[in-house]
């Protein structure tokens, strides 16, 4: 682990100000989230507190500090979606999986976040899994689609 | 491909007039597969494609024709606009006009492909043909320019969308590309782009309208050693995917308009602020600017002309009121993304204390166009003050939808009844919401109003980032007012009073309204309607001294809901009725007792205990009890429980 932020840390060689968002970005893609010990080692790289770190990243959606589960839901809730109900596919979502949006379960099994526009209006209420687009998604499907997603995890 | 690569640059780039030699013509021709030898296939590959499922079709075609027919060609394109016919694909047959097939999923990629090669077509996946001269009709198909979808557009900006393959820097310089930069950097100052950008007319698509030519003379005329462009593509209001579509059909035009932009005001970087969650434009874009690279277009002396340029992109880390100028400039600083005290103005201090210019990708992409066809003609589409076309993202309860143009001074009209063909299933048209989290409701009586900057702001109503949202009657205005509000209180930053105070108290007082009161005294009700009415209270004081766009525009949708629907907000208060049956608080239940087997499920599961009854008797529901929360609805297995 220490080995990878390392070798992100060695890109951005000045280590200024203006490198802490696409840095942290990286490291987020790298391991899925941002962990304490990431955040002490950019710290200390671009001679900032941890607490201004913690700051600037709570400010923002895109950064999570736990781990994402392995299956990530992204639930679309643009103007479009709303109005064909997707208020109901989170509540479902959120029933089915038993945790709130940004948070993941704890077997570390699934996580969903609720995104403005996707941009396939037409096909609405949508649902992402895991990079898998779901059309015109209704909210009684989804005990399936949750059960077959537990399976595929179960068997993996 | 070294050879087509010099052929470009020398031949074409580099070449001094505007009419090019007849051989060079002919070999751009083929680039451009006008008159191609074998049969080109076009696959749709727009973010709203690859959701109705493109992938899938193409991976298909690409299985058949290896199988069937390997000299026909695949060719990936962007989105051609009509999202409900994703996936579209293309078929362009030797000698013929190129015909249009809509939804074609993996499934029927085979039987049309069939159809098509041995000309016995099917007719319930035509969309319609294309064709220039020379070519044979396909009789009795309509042309795709007739469709009313088409009919009313025009399609500048859009007008590479859905014909080219967006990875391929070839065709683009095919098509014309890259050629008004380099005239740009050879011949032209400075002060001479801006100048003809500015006698264009060419106003700012993000909302605010200000001229574009004037704005980077502002940084222009700035004393610095260093200026910044950036393109703001952070584009994230619920239901807007304008930007994006042009990104991911035609990356190489906005990146010539970045690099016109950038040498108009003497900047040597651009910056690209991404909206994250875009992964499939992103990565189009960063492909698109690699591409730009080998050909030599940035870097140092470019073409020596003693111009340096470099583009980047930066992702945007999750917040909406990054799309404010000032707020964006914060976060490209490593810094939290809250908005400052306007002036200084970015084109005087902007990124890192440089003058900064952030244009729109709807405005930089008109750039090169200007540059190719000039100023006057640009002045010959749209109004006198708000020339050249307009982008919007229609979507929502149309018949049709997806990315249209129009030309401004078009009337919303227009857009409504023929572009998009009227309501779904026969539905009553109740609004238009036009854009997004900051824009305004329009009823049936605003629809003859003409889109352009002077009439929109007249009527107080805000031009916004290209949403367009179609509304019918099964939607509750409460319940939307109620969801933008939403959205707003979570992307407030916090940072001024107005906006964050005011945003949570606007989104209490809504949800209260579409709450079920918990007892029934008479007091209540009037509480109640007194909220609404503080509620405009907060709105003007919001209006009037929030820090940013953000804050001084979200009352904007709850004003004009308020204005145009008081029935209905009167009537989910007083009457405790929702028209459309949305507001679940609202709702009564009762149970059908032909129906009710008495299961228990209800009764168990019913958080309030409202439910009773006798096992394997009919069960009912004590009125006064129930909170309105639907789980006994959604339980029962018997559709026993009435809803009213």
């Amino acid at each position: 682990m220490g080995t990878e932020l390392d070798i992100i840390l060695k890109k951005f060689k000045q280590g200024k100000r203006e490198d802490l968002i696409p840095l942290l970005q990286e490291i987020q893609e790298e391991l899925g989230y941002l962990s304490e010990e990431a955040i002490v080692k950019v710290g200390s790289f671009l001679g900032l507190s941890t607490t201004k770190i913690y700051g600037l990243a709570t400010f923002y959606d895109k950064f999570h500090f736990i781990p994402s589960g392995k299956i990530q839901i992204r639930i679309c809730n643009g103007t479009s979606c709303f109005l064909n109900g997707s208020l109901t596919i989170i509540n479902k979502i959120k029933e089915e999986i038993g945790v709130s949006a940004g948070q993941t379960t704890r077997d570390g099994n699934f996580s969903y976040e609720i995104v403005s526009c996707m941009g396939g209006c037409h096909n609405g209420p949508l649902v992402n899994v895991n990079g898998q687009y779901h059309t015109h998604v209704k909210a009684e499907q989804l005990p399936e689609l949750i059960k077959k997603l537990k399976y595929i995890i179960e068997n993996d | 491909m070294e050879d087509l690569k010099t052929f470009l640059i020398d031949k074409v780039l580099l070449f001094e007039s505007d009419t090019l030699p007849p051989e060079s013509e002919k070999k751009l021709q083929q680039i451009r597969r006008e008159k191609p030898a074998n049969p080109v296939i076009y696959v749709s590959s727009g973010t709203s494609s690859v959701i109705a499922g493109s992938e899938k079709t193409l991976s298909a075609i690409e299985t058949y024709i290896s199988e069937n027919s390997p000299l026909v060609e695949v060719i990936n394109v962007g989105c051609n606009g009509p999202a409900n016919f994703e996936p579209l694909v293309c078929i362009h047959i030797p000698g013929k006009n190129k015909l249009f097939f809509r939804n074609i999923t993996e499934e029927k990629v085979e039987p049309l492909l069939n159809g098509v090669f041995h000309n016995d077509i099917n007719e319930d996946d035509l969309a319609g043909q294309t064709g220039t001269k020379g070519f044979e009709l396909w009789p009795g198909i309509p042309f795709m320019d007739q469709l009313p979808f088409f009919t009313h557009q025009k399609r500048v900006v859009l007008g590479n969308c859905g014909c080219y393959d967006p990875e391929s820097i070839e065709e683009y310089i095919a098509r014309g590309g890259y050629r008004a930069y380099i005239k740009a950097i050879r011949h032209y100052t400075y002060e001479e782009v801006c100048d003809v950008i500015e006698r264009s007319g060419l106003r700012g698509r993000s909302g605010g309208g200000y001229l574009t030519g004037l704005k980077w003379k502002h940084a222009l005329n700035t004393s610095s050693n260093a200026r910044y462009l950036i393109c703001n593509a952070k584009e994230s209001d619920p239901g807007a995917f304008t930007d994006r579509t042009i990104l991911e059909s035609d990356p190489h035009r906005l990146i010539e308009g970045i690099a016109i932009a950038s040498y108009a005001i003497g900047a040597s970087n651009a910056i690209v602020f991404m909206r994250s969650g875009s992964e499939h434009a992103q990565n189009r874009l960063q492909k698109a600017i690699d591409r730009a690279r080998e050909y030599g277009l940035f870097g140092h002396n470019i073409y020596s002309s003693g111009y340096n340029l470099d583009i980047i992109i930066r992702k945007e880390p999750g917040a909406f009121v990054c799309g404010e100028e000032t707020a964006l400039i914060n976060t490209l600083e490593g810094k939290r993304g809250m908005p400052q005290l306007k002036p200084p103005y970015p084109t005087t201090s902007g990124l890192f204390g440089k003058p900064t210019v952030i244009n729109n990708v709807e405005t930089l992409i008109n750039v090169p166009l200007i540059m190719q066809n000039g100023p006057e003609w640009f002045r010959s589409m749209g109004t006198e003050k708000s020339p050249g076309t307009k982008v919007f993202a229609v979507a929502g309860k149309g018949r049709m939808s997806g990315v249209v143009e129009i030309e401004m001074g078009t009337s919303i009209r227009t857009i409504l009844e023929d572009i998009a063909d009227g309501i779904r299933e026969g539905k009553e048209f109740k609004a238009i919401q036009l854009g997004g989290s900051s824009g305004s409701f329009l009823t049936k009586d605003d629809l003859d109003i003409p889109i352009d900057y002077e009439t929109l702001r007249e009527k107080g109503i805000g031009m916004g980032a290209g949403g367009f949202v179609i509304i019918d009657e099964n939607t509750c205005m409460v319940d939307l007012v109620r969801y933008y509000m939403e959205f707003i209180r979570n992307e407030s930053c916090g940072k001024c009073i107005p906006c964050r105070e005011g945003t949570g108290r606007m989104l209490e007082i809504l949800e209260s309204v579409i709450r079920k009161p918990l007892n029934e005294d008479s007091g209540t009700t009037l509480e109640r309607f007194k909220g609404v009415m503080q509620l405009e209270t907060i709105a003007s004081v919001m209006k009037d001294t929030s820090l940013c766009g953000l804050g001084q525009t979200a009352p904007n949708p709850f004003l004009s809901a308020l204005k145009n629907f008081r029935d209905e907000f009167e009537e989910h208060i007083f009457d405790r009725k929702c028209r459309a049956n949305i507001c679940r608080g609202l709702r009564s239940f009762s149970i059908d007792v032909d129906k009710c087997t008495g299961c228990t499920a209800c009764a168990s599961k019913c958080p309030v205990n409202a439910i009773y009854g006798t096992r394997l008797q009919p069960f009912f529901i004590v009125e006064e009890k129930c909170i309105g929360c639907g789980i006994c609805f959604d339980i029962c297995k018997f559709s026993a429980i009435n809803v009213k």
